[in-house]
């Protein structure tokens, strides 16, 4: 039963690896539709803005709610602006973002696919020469890659600024010694950590729930199960991932 | 008449369960054929096999002189470009219009870009279907009938050499089903496309198939003529025939 159980699942990790050697295949085969992929960033990235604004805004000012009250027993509340900056910068804007889009655009994505597999729609592309997984796949896949990073500088710049109003305006840190601290301590390859991972994670996101979606079982069970499978299998992957990316990138990048 | 399309040994199982067991079938070039059989009998699964659409795990399948089961992957998606698929519920996408739908063969699969050709290839299709006005209406707005009609005519706008039709008529009532076993009709003598459609709809079959094959057990167990098949001492066959025709108007 066991063996039974994990034999499948590599055989599943197996098919998904495959997939996902397809879609790269088709990203270098004609034709190219950049307006599907322009549509995708419309519907992933502008349609998802003051989500994640509210999401990178929150974050920044519940985490300098804990961090000055943290720190100014040590008299040492000065650096909430910069623990804030690092740690929205290199972990919480990313997985945040990520979280936050798997849930308004990752389920979307594996609904909307699975759908279209029970409605015989992916049949009929495939029926027609048009492959599902350059035809619908690749755009969001590319999509994802552009627009996860995007969302991630736009969270960390409203956590940031969340933060700042909390330190200064409600616990009265001078502000001028708390930006010149902020800014001693943030180094650009804190931001651009959390960028990388923020698109390697975009990629991952969008190619777990299409592949949900495309391989969705029969009826609104189906397309329901399907989608609720992307979203608990990507939430879990991106967190593992986090961890390999965070571990692996702090040793290339010094 | 030469077949176009020739199946020989042709099985499927899923998870352990066969569905098409050494399916042998010849479709003559030119003519409609009817794959007739009980619900579940594997119909749906044989012509998703013919068209590569899914992957048989044995047997052979022609189209004319290629074998379709032996081809790559890129080549048999090139050749499917001589296939058309009326799916049974239409399989419109519900994103776009109904021009949108028809247009989406021209550009994607053929990759027309002048936008005027298009236009035309779309309006002359919505009236050889004769539902000139509806080209803007969304997918939502259509009826069973009118979502089938749009269905043939973007398997159509390809000019396919062979067209598959999947359960055209089911759902619809009496009077529908005749418009579309007409538009089948006219699709095989106007446009000269080989049909091979599915269906239970067995006096449509007798009355429009040149040929029609009985699909049971996995196999086929009476083909030929509607003459010829009448004559068939399977009693499947039979039970189909005898429930079928008696519930007509003597």
């Amino acid at each position: 039963m066991g063996n039974t159980s994990i034999a499948r699942q590599l055989e599943e990790l197996g098919r998904y690896m495959a997939f996902n050697a397809d879609l790269l295949r088709s990203a270098v085969r004609k034709p190219y539709r950049i307006s599907l992929v322009f549509a995708e960033i419309e519907q992933l990235g502008v349609n998802s803005v003051i989500v994640i604004m509210m999401t990178g805004l929150a974050i920044g000012m519940i985490f300098a709610l804990q961090m000055v009250s943290l720190l100014q027993p040590f008299q040492a509340e000065i650096g909430t602006g910069a623990a804030v900056a690092v740690a929205m910068g290199r972990e919480f804007a990313p997985i945040f973002t990520t979280l936050m889009l798997i849930a308004k655009n990752g389920s979307a994505m594996a609904a909307e696919l699975g759908t279209m597999r029970v409605t015989e729609q992916i049949d009929a592309l495939e029926s027609m020469s048009v492959s599902p997984v350059q035809y619908l796949v690749l755009p969001r896949v590319i999509a994802s890659i552009l627009v996860f990073p995007a969302l991630t500088m736009l969270a960390n710049i409203l956590g940031v600024a969340g933060a700042y109003v909390i330190s200064t305006k409600l616990y009265g840190i001078d502000a001028a010694t708390y930006t010149s601290y902020m800014f001693d301590i943030l180094k650009p390859k804190d931001i651009f950590i959390g960028l990388i991972k923020s698109g390697i994670m975009g990629y991952m996101v969008a190619t777990i729930c299409c592949w949900f979606g495309l391989n969705a079982g029969q009826g609104a069970k189906g397309v329901g199960d399907g989608a609720t499978k992307a979203v608990v299998a990507s939430s879990v992957a991106i967190l593992i991932a986090d961890y390999i990316l965070a571990t692996f990138i702090s040793t290339v990048i010094k | 008449m030469n077949p176009i399309i020739r199946i020989r040994d042709l099985r499927k199982a899923f998870s352990g369960r066969p569905v098409l067991e050494g399916v042998d079938l010849d479709v003559p070039e030119g003519a409609i054929c009817a794959v007739v059989g009980q619900s579940g009998t594997g119909k749906s699964v044989l012509f998703k096999c013919i068209m590569g659409i899914m992957k048989p795990d044995a047997g052979r399948v022609w189209y004319r002189e290629y074998e379709l089961t032996a081809m790559e992957h890129d080549a048999l998606i090139d050749l499917r470009k001589h296939f058309g698929y009326s799916f049974q519920n239409a399989a419109l996408f519900d994103s776009m219009t109904v021009e949108e739908n028809i247009a989406f063969p021209l550009r994607e699969a053929l990759g027309l870009k002048n936008r005027k050709q298009i236009k035309k290839q779309v309006d002359e299709m919505l009236e050889w279907i004769g539902l000139p006005e509806i080209g803007r209406y969304t997918v939502d707005e259509l009826s069973g009938g009118m979502r089938k009609r749009v269905g043939v005519a973007r398997s159509l706008v390809m000019k396919p050499d062979v067209l598959f039709f999947d359960e055209p008529t089911t759902g619809l009532d009496p009077v529908l089903s005749e418009t579309i076993d007409n538009l089948v009709v006219r699709v095989n003598g106007e446009l000269g496309v080989s049909c091979i459609l599915i269906t239970h709809d067995i006096p449509a079959a007798f009355r429009i198939a040149d040929k029609i094959a009985f699909l049971d057990g996995g196999r086929i167990v009476a083909e030929g003529s509607a003459k010829e098949v009448a004559a068939s001492d399977n009693e499947l066959v039979r039970n189909f025939l005898r429930i079928s025709f008696s519930e007509l108007p003597v």
